[in-house]
């Protein structure tokens, strides 16, 4: 039976300081919502820093009973492996952007509030108290209402800037978005109906290959591959993200997209019975590699270096995808490797992307314009953010060292060794063709700039340091040996064991 | 039971068919919102079915529906909103892509 | 037997109504008769406080919204036309769609029988709350992370209703000036119906605590009679910026929280009630919530700023 365990206060922390600090900050306004925002998200990283380290301590996840209720009538906040990392990626990459903000959305002086600024840092905070809820939640219900408060904080991030063309394009992405969570709840009707709990550990325990389960899976699985923006439901994913702020760009791509792949790998992995699921798995990671193949050819076809990263965010999403068959194969230490590789990519992507954001957006508003094949003097006028994207790139293409290389790398041997070595090759060909844009966009930004070239006045050095310490993080995730992740592989269920 | 069971079923094809097929940004919100109402019906069919201990239906599901019916209102205001400020900058009323982008 | 039927077959001809009809009006109205139709379906189910929640936001409210927006939304008839998907693309989508009704209709009778239920459990802890209705037990006990979550996503929809207006209307009042109504109708609604609805209003969230009704409900119909007086232009729309204004939406949220987190010192846990203090406490937290609710469902409706303060 489920208890709290001790530590597990943090979790509840994790969740209520930003869910809190927005409500103040609402009533605050003004500059006190950039002072609480930032305030908040730098409490966080160090929450997400306890709650790791309390994790690998006891070598199993925290639990906490909320309301002191055990399910199936109550519900549980529980922080294992994959919880604990993307915890603390969200808050670091949180923060990051936060710096980042306080150069891009300042409130300008003689005015107690603007409109800009101060919506951005209270969406910040109900974003970081989302992303929070959907790590950590373990009720499936509870999943769907932190679902779509990430929905409608990532809406509202996006469409900050009042463009009107970003209208029509978030307006398309919150009808994605709707279906997506409609088909989620949909699937937690069936289940609750079947099982009478939507506690994802009982469900696990409990879970049969029923009509109604694999129902309930089917829809769910295509809620959150809409939500994924995944091989062929990508269509709303290029405009939203390269039309919205940068900060919000980074945020949308860095980590919405991972808190729906969370959730799909708890349903995968805890709720969906292991056979039935090995069956599907390939279907998954064949649109996974579509993703892979098809976002990156549209990326190096891109005139515009914002659509360009944007469509790199759907290709590198295929990544996490391929995963599914290679953990379900049976093969113990193959599932463990693949495991390791899908969730590696899914942080080292986040800082990785974050960062390309940011330093797309730092170019563009340097150079007035962000056309690709006028990026020319880029490299001369910002060059710490040029390096960024490049590291960054790195990362995605899976140059080593880098977060992004040890993923892929698992993820190939994974495949290998299971006997599904077409994987192997999507990987290498994403590899490529990933090569290809990112040399595209960093030779044109080292070319000398034309003559008649009018660059912008620099701007604070703050944001392209930020953009760089992000690219490093995501590269600094493969010095790491692969036994420090054993952080990951706590609370993992294992196929064919049980839990 | 089983005819709220179908009918929810009905709604739920209806709201999907007519969320994809429908053009108009105000007519999608709607059908949207016959979806949703699909959905929360069924809830309501697992409620009943789940009648015990003195209750017509069982509680949880209800409070779930309860919950999504608020969040469901807020995504539609959220929705509406945007469309008129879509409306309003561009006098566009589909999230067809104008001729000249 | 029959009645269900009934109901359900003026369900499906409202559903089909509000998709079929020309007129983007005439669809909205379907809507509500769809969602006032739905309530009964929810009395015919024992889901009496889902009913009113029904009725009252999924009918009402929403149904409001709906008009709010349709008056504004006239899109061309070429426009839509062109914008409409040609007959193999509906046919596609037609099919697809059946195919999940099927799916859902058969899963759906194929679930286990007897259901599972909480509802023994439930019923059984009740006592731990000191309240008689079971589903406010799951709203604020068992289930209460659920309602405060989406509590903040109701503060947090104002803000992000507020921030599409633009920039140099922050700080201003949502929505038209309404003239003052003086003669008619409306006049009449708007002066006689006040001041019974906010007592209906009241309560109706009072009594959520032993009988169907609660917050949203009692909430939503306070919003109702404000809204009623704002057209009537008996009543102004408060600036955004107003300090007062937030502390009204973000109060129930915040006792909530806080009482939540008192709870970590002093009962179980996080959203616990002590057992002695636990109906006064939930009484409170459903005060507030039923102001801030209120004042969220009308801030929603009323829409962002449009002039200035």
């Amino acid at each position: 039976m489920m208890a709290t365990t001790p530590g597990g206060a943090l979790l509840v922390l994790a969740l209520t300081l930003p869910a809190g600090g927005m409500l103040i900050a609402f009533v605050l306004g003004g500059r006190a919502a950039e002072r609480v925002a930032i305030a908040v998200l730098a409490a966080g990283v160090l929450v997400a820093l306890l709650i790791d380290a309390a994790v690998l301590r006891a070598s199993a996840p925290l639990v906490y009973l909320v309301g002191g209720w055990p399910p199936p009538l109550g519900m549980t906040l529980v922080a294992d492996g994959v919880s604990a990392a993307m915890l603390l990626t969200a808050a670091l990459v949180l923060l990051a952007t936060a710096l980042y903000g306080r150069a891009t959305q300042a409130t300008p002086p003689g005015v107690t509030e603007a409109r800009a600024p101060f919506a951005f840092w209270c969406f910040l905070l109900a974003l970081a108290a989302a992303l929070a809820a959907a790590f950590l939640g373990g009720d499936l219900f509870n999943l769907f209402v932190a679902l779509e408060m990430l929905t409608f904080a990532a809406l509202a991030l996006a469409c900050l800037e009042g463009k009107p063309s970003q209208f029509r394009s978030e307006l398309r992405y919150l009808l994605f978005a709707l279906i997506g969570s409609v088909l989620y709840l949909l699937g937690t009707a069936l289940l609750y109906g079947n099982y009478g709990t939507l506690d994802i550990r009982l469900l696990a325990a409990a879970r049969r290959a029923d009509l109604p389960t694999l129902l309930a899976g089917a829809l769910m699985t295509a809620g959150l591959a809409a939500k994924m923006a995944l091989f062929p439901l990508h269509l709303w994913l290029p405009p939203a993200h390269a039309g919205a702020p940068p900060a919000a760009s980074a945020l949308l791509s860095g980590l919405v997209v991972k808190a729906a792949f969370v959730l799909l790998l708890r349903l995968w992995f805890w709720v969906l019975p292991p056979i039935p699921a090995a069956a599907a798995a390939p279907i998954l990671a064949a649109l996974g590699a579509a993703a892979i193949l098809v976002g990156s050819l549209l990326a190096l076809r891109q005139a515009r270096l914002k659509l360009l990263v944007a469509y790199s965010t759907v290709a590198q999403i295929g990544y996490l995808f391929l995963m599914f068959p290679l953990v379900l194969a049976g093969d113990a230490d193959a599932s463990s490797r693949a495991w390791l590789g899908g969730v590696l990519q899914a942080t080292s992507h986040a800082f990785a992307k974050a960062a390309m954001f940011l330093a797309a957006g730092l170019i563009a508003a340097r150079l007035g314009h962000d056309r690709v094949a006028e990026l020319g003097g880029a490299g001369r006028a910002m060059p710490k953010a040029v390096i960024a994207f490049g590291l960054a790139g790195l990362s995605l293409m899976g140059i080593p060292p880098s977060g992004g290389f040890t993923a892929k790398w698992l993820l190939l041997t994974s495949a290998l060794a299971t006997g599904q070595w077409w994987w192997a090759l999507v990987i290498l060909g994403g590899g490529l063709l990933t090569g290809g844009y990112v040399y595209r966009v960093l030779a044109g930004s080292l070319t000398a700039p034309p003559a008649d070239h009018v660059v912008a006045a620099p701007g604070p050095a703050g944001p392209q340091q930020v953009a760089l310490a992000l690219a490093l993080v995501s590269v600094a995730l493969g010095l790491l040996p692969l036994a420090s992740f054993g952080l990951l592989e706590i609370g993992r269920p294992v196929i064919g064991g049980g839990r | 039971m089983t005819i709220y069971g179908l009918l929810g079923a009905a709604l739920v094809a209806l709201g999907l068919y007519g969320l994809v097929v429908q053009a108009a940004v105000l007519r999608k919100i709607l059908a949207f919102n016959l979806l949703g109402a699909g959905v929360f019906l069924l809830f309501g069919v697992v409620a009943r079915r789940g009648a015990a201990a003195g209750l017509a239906a069982d509680p949880v599901p209800q409070a779930m529906v309860i919950t999504g019916l608020v969040v469901a209102f807020a995504a539609t205001a959220l929705a509406i909103a945007m469309a008129l400020r879509m409306h309003q900058i561009t006098g566009a009323a589909t999230l067809a892509e104008p001729a000249d982008e | 037997m029959i009645l269900d039927a009934l109901i359900a077959g003026l369900v499906l001809v409202a559903a089909g109504w509000t998709l079929a009809a020309r007129d983007a009006f005439a669809a909205v109205i379907g809507f509500v008769c769809f969602g006032l139709l739905l309530t009964l379906a929810w009395a015919r189910l024992g889901a009496v406080d889902v009913a009113l929640t029904e009725a009252a936001i999924g009918a009402g409210a929403t149904g409001i919204l709906l008009l709010f927006a349709v008056v504004r939304l006239r899109g061309g008839t070429e426009e839509v036309a062109a914008a409409t998907p040609s007959p193999p693309q509906r046919i596609a989508a037609g099919l697809l769609a059946a195919a999940i009704g099927i799916a859902l209709a058969l899963a759906v009778m194929l679930l286990p029988d007897p259901a599972p239920s909480l509802a023994a459990p439930a019923m059984a802890e009740l006592p731990a709350f000191g309240l008689g209705n079971p589903v406010a037990a799951v709203l604020m006990g068992y289930r209460g992370l659920d309602t405060l979550l989406e509590s903040v996503v109701l503060v947090f929809a104002v803000l992000a209703i507020w921030s599409m207006a633009p920039d140099r209307r922050w700080g201003g009042v949502p929505g038209p000036r309404f003239p003052r109504a003086e003669h008619g109708p409306l006049s009449l609604m708007a002066r006689l119906l006040p001041p019974i609805g906010i007592v209906i209003g009241i309560h109706l969230a009072w009594a959520g605590a032993d009988a169907p009704g609660g917050k949203f409900q009692g909430g939503t119909v306070l919003a109702a009679m404000w809204l009623l007086a704002w057209v009537a232009g008996l009543a102004q729309a408060p600036a955004i910026a107003s300090r007062r204004l937030r502390l009204v939406l973000v109060a129930g949220p915040l006792v909530f929280l806080a009482v939540g987190l008192a709870g970590m010192l002093v009962a179980d846990g996080f959203l616990a009630y002590p057992p002695a203090f636990a109906k006064p406490l939930i009484v409170l937290i459903e005060a507030a919530m039923t102001l801030s609710v209120a004042a969220a469902l009308a801030l929603l409706i009323a829409g962002p700023p449009e002039r200035a303060a």
